[in-house]
């Protein structure tokens, strides 16, 4: 647990509003422990993030060498690719998404279990990319929220590991996504 | 007397040729033919032997025209490397009759000219939408529909199959499981679609469904400047851009009639034949993940990222590298970059050694692959197969020995042949392509031609950067260059180049502005794939995994 430390240092100071049942001891000790518990939660969930290959395009050749010898993704935790997303909770888009091919991603997404995140790698899955075309979705934000948007065309393998280093920053500060909790699935999927 | 007149006598003996029109344009045969002669000529020219390639069929657009439409097919003979161009014209509602009755492989061709200009093929088994989805309006590369109007999918089909005598494509057989694999899947690499109908592990009917990654390359490229849609090339088959963007900088360039310096060809085939070797990687790596085997993937990676740091090099990106220009390269290399490809080789003739021991000498990947599934050569033929797996069924065709370019007749290097067309051929050809690729590359980095890496024709090629921020010509010509943009002559002509999966085929029509009148790719996965679902059906379940694996596809290219 030597990395552990970092994490806990960043645990918000306990609330000191009281209510008037509970006595202020007793109040700072439940708080203590339930935002020490959401740090160790949230330690290992940025540091075991399984991530479905959502590789479409040329992106997904890039991502196969994030994955691969040289950048080698386990570093950070996140090397147990799953394809099957009830047994992932991180969606690497990674490359264009048709207008065919959007009904299937939301598919995907709903089927990825919780708490999940979305990262978004790629201009084309961030925003169509020069495909301004009439069979491009233009951004899988169009049908899924997106944590981590990585630009490039397609980004380097340095510029994903730092969407996934960001994304692990994001949860274990508890970033709030209202992009996530504001989401609905478009009615027709 | 030319090709083109010694046809005309011949094929007037046997057709009625009153209505024909022949032309050679940039050293192009072409015959326009009326709808109602066109089986009869094809079917001349197949069985007396004049062409046995049906290498691309497509459509164009001319709305100002009457009758609007123009279907183009290509025809190619292996023997002498001779191509023809048939066209013929057709008016909104007229029909073509369907061609696939003498080449087999024309059934994709036709269903995408429908899908893209709604021109009907009577007789066409499976007349069906092919790239877009099942809910699009419209025919989007007709000139009247806007480049980026979308309309959205809200569903996808459920399993569905070819329609044959007696079986609906759309009814399932309740005796028989049904299954769907894909678009998200493992063994789909990426967007593919294959459904089938299983009797325990024997398919009897596979399906296919594609355009998954329909990324509308053609309207694309309608839209932009000639340069402009090199970027758009790249992505066609990303696992090899270098080649693609050396494929249309030729086409274009033969267009304008300009011949690149050598020092700029000797780029080309470098580029060419490493990515020959990263694209034979990617294939025979996922192919061994694909039946199990995640060690060569693992290590066939570590020297692809080699060969993208001698591409970061030259140009700044690893993938998708855009570094020609319509009239040589985009820069030189830098200094001592030749002799980095040079040690490269070095490195990876050693490593084709251990990874053909690896594969091609393991006891379980002989046994998975070896006779799984062969396509015989006439078939092969049939369908259009090129590149690697048409000489894996054992015949010996490849562009640059058979119509050398870039100086590849200078070279000394072979083209390898399998003898049964089945999994292990494939993968067998690939390794020794890659062995070959780095021969090639060895004897031109030996003696690499000095000289410019472009051409300086001031209405083809920007001015270096120097002369446009130093003296006014410069600045006027990048200027005039920028503002009209390049415009080839009027014309039409069709150009290919033998990439790593077979004949990268470019079809171009210039009607003189800036931008492409028409652009259509001849990708060499797409005919192919088509013949995908008779291949497998009566093999098993993981065979099939084990095919499309060979095929090599690439969905960039397959759906452009």
């Amino acid at each position: 647990m030597s990395s552990s430390g970092q994490s806990f240092s960043n645990i918000p100071a306990p609330a000191v509003a009281s209510p008037a049942s509970q006595s202020d001891e007793e109040l700072a000790r439940s708080f203590a422990t339930t935002s020490r518990l959401d740090a160790v939660v949230a330690w290992g969930r940025k540091n075991s993030l399984w991530p479905l290959p959502y590789g479409t395009a040329c992106c997904g050749i890039e991502l196969m060498s994030v994955m691969g010898p040289k950048y080698d993704l386990a570093r950070f935790g996140a090397e147990v690719v799953r394809f099957s997303p009830r047994q992932a909770d991180l969606l690497l888009v990674a490359g264009t998404i048709t207008e065919k091919m959007a009904p299937i991603l939301v598919r995907i997404y709903r089927q990825l279990l919780e708490p999940k995140y979305v990262i978004s790698m790629g201009a084309c899955a961030s925003s169509g990319g020069f495909y301004r075309s009439y069979h491009v979705l233009q951004g899988a934000d169009k049908v899924i929220p997106v944590d981590v948007y990585v630009p490039g065309c397609p980004p380097t393998p340095e510029a994903v590991l730092d969407g996934v280093m960001l994304l692990q920053k994001m949860i274990s500060d508890g970033h709030p996504r209202p992009w996530r909790q504001n989401w609905k699935a478009p009615d027709y999927v | 007397m030319s090709n083109i007149e010694a046809l005309k006598s011949e094929l007037s003996q046997h057709v009625n040729v009153s209505q024909f029109v022949w032309t050679n344009t940039y050293g192009d045969d072409s015959i326009t033919v009326p709808a109602d002669s066109l089986i009869e000529v094809l079917l001349y020219l197949r069985d007396s032997d004049k062409f046995d390639f049906l290498m691309d069929i497509c459509g164009v657009d001319w709305p100002n025209r009457d009758p609007r439409f123009d279907v183009v097919y290509h025809l190619f003979n292996s023997k002498n490397s001779q191509r023809l161009r048939l066209k013929v014209a057709v008016g909104e509602g007229d029909s073509v009759p369907t061609a696939t009755g003498v080449w087999i492989g024309a059934d994709w061709f036709e269903r995408e000219a429908y899908d893209m200009f709604g021109i009907v093929f009577s007789g066409h088994p499976n007349l069906r939408k092919i790239l877009t989805h099942h809910q699009f309006i419209g025919h989007p590369l007709r000139k009247d529909y806007e480049a980026d109007h979308q309309q959205h999918c809200t569903e996808t089909l459920p399993i569905h199959f070819d329609h044959q005598e007696g079986s609906p494509g759309d009814v399932l057989n309740p005796n028989y499981v049904p299954l769907n694999v894909g678009p998200s899947h493992p063994a789909m690499h990426g967007t593919l679609r294959v459904m089938a109908e299983l009797d325990g592990e024997t398919i009897v009917r596979a399906g296919l469904e594609i355009g998954y990654l329909h990324r509308c390359f053609e309207k694309m490229a309608e839209t932009h400047p000639y340069n402009q849609v090199i970027p758009y090339t790249d992505r066609l088959n990303y696992c090899s851009a270098p080649m693609n963007n050396v494929g249309y900088c030729k086409a274009v360039e033969r267009l304008l009639g300009v011949e690149i310096p050598p020092k700029a060809q000797a780029m080309r085939v470098i580029l060419c034949e490493l990515s020959r070797i990263i694209d034979h990687i990617v294939s025979v790596g996922t192919g061994g993940v694909d039946l199990g085997a995640l060690t060569a993937f693992f290590h066939l990676f570590t020297y692809r990222e080699k060969v993208y740091n001698l591409f970061e090099k030259l140009c700044g990106a690893r993938l998708t590298v855009a570094l020609t220009r319509i009239g040589g390269m985009a820069q030189d290399a830098p200094d001592g970059w030749f002799d980095d490809v040079k040690d490269f080789c070095k490195e990876m003739s050693v490593a084709v050694d251990e990874i053909s021991s690896l594969m091609l000498d393991n006891k379980i990947f002989i046994k998975r692959t070896q006779g799984v599934l062969p396509v015989k050569a006439a078939d092969a033929i049939a369908w259009g197969y090129t590149g690697p797996l048409l000489r894996a069924s054992g015949v010996g065709l490849d562009l640059r020995k058979a119509k050398p370019y870039y100086g590849y007749d200078a070279l000394d290097f072979s083209i390898p042949v399998g003898t049964n067309g089945d999994i292990y051929d494939r993968y067998q050809v690939r390794i020794e392509e890659m062995r070959q690729s780095i021969r090639i590359i060895e004897q031109i980095c030996k003696n690499v031609p000095g000289g410019d890496y472009t051409i300086r024709d001031k209405g083809i090629v920007l001015p270096e950067k120097k002369d446009v921020y130093g003296n006014i010509e410069g600045l006027m010509n990048h200027f005039m260059l920028v503002i009209k943009g390049l415009r080839p002559p009027v014309g039409e002509l069709y150009d290919a180049t033998e990439a790593a999966n077979g004949e990268l085929g470019f079809y171009l029509i210039s009607d003189g502005s800036a931008n492409p009148y028409r652009l259509k790719v001849r990708p060499p996965c797409f005919a192919i794939y088509q013949s995908f679902p008779s291949v497998v059906k009566g093999g098993f379940l993981a065979d099939a995994i084990a095919t499309v694996a060979s095929m090599n596809v690439i969905a960039g290219e397959l759906d452009r």
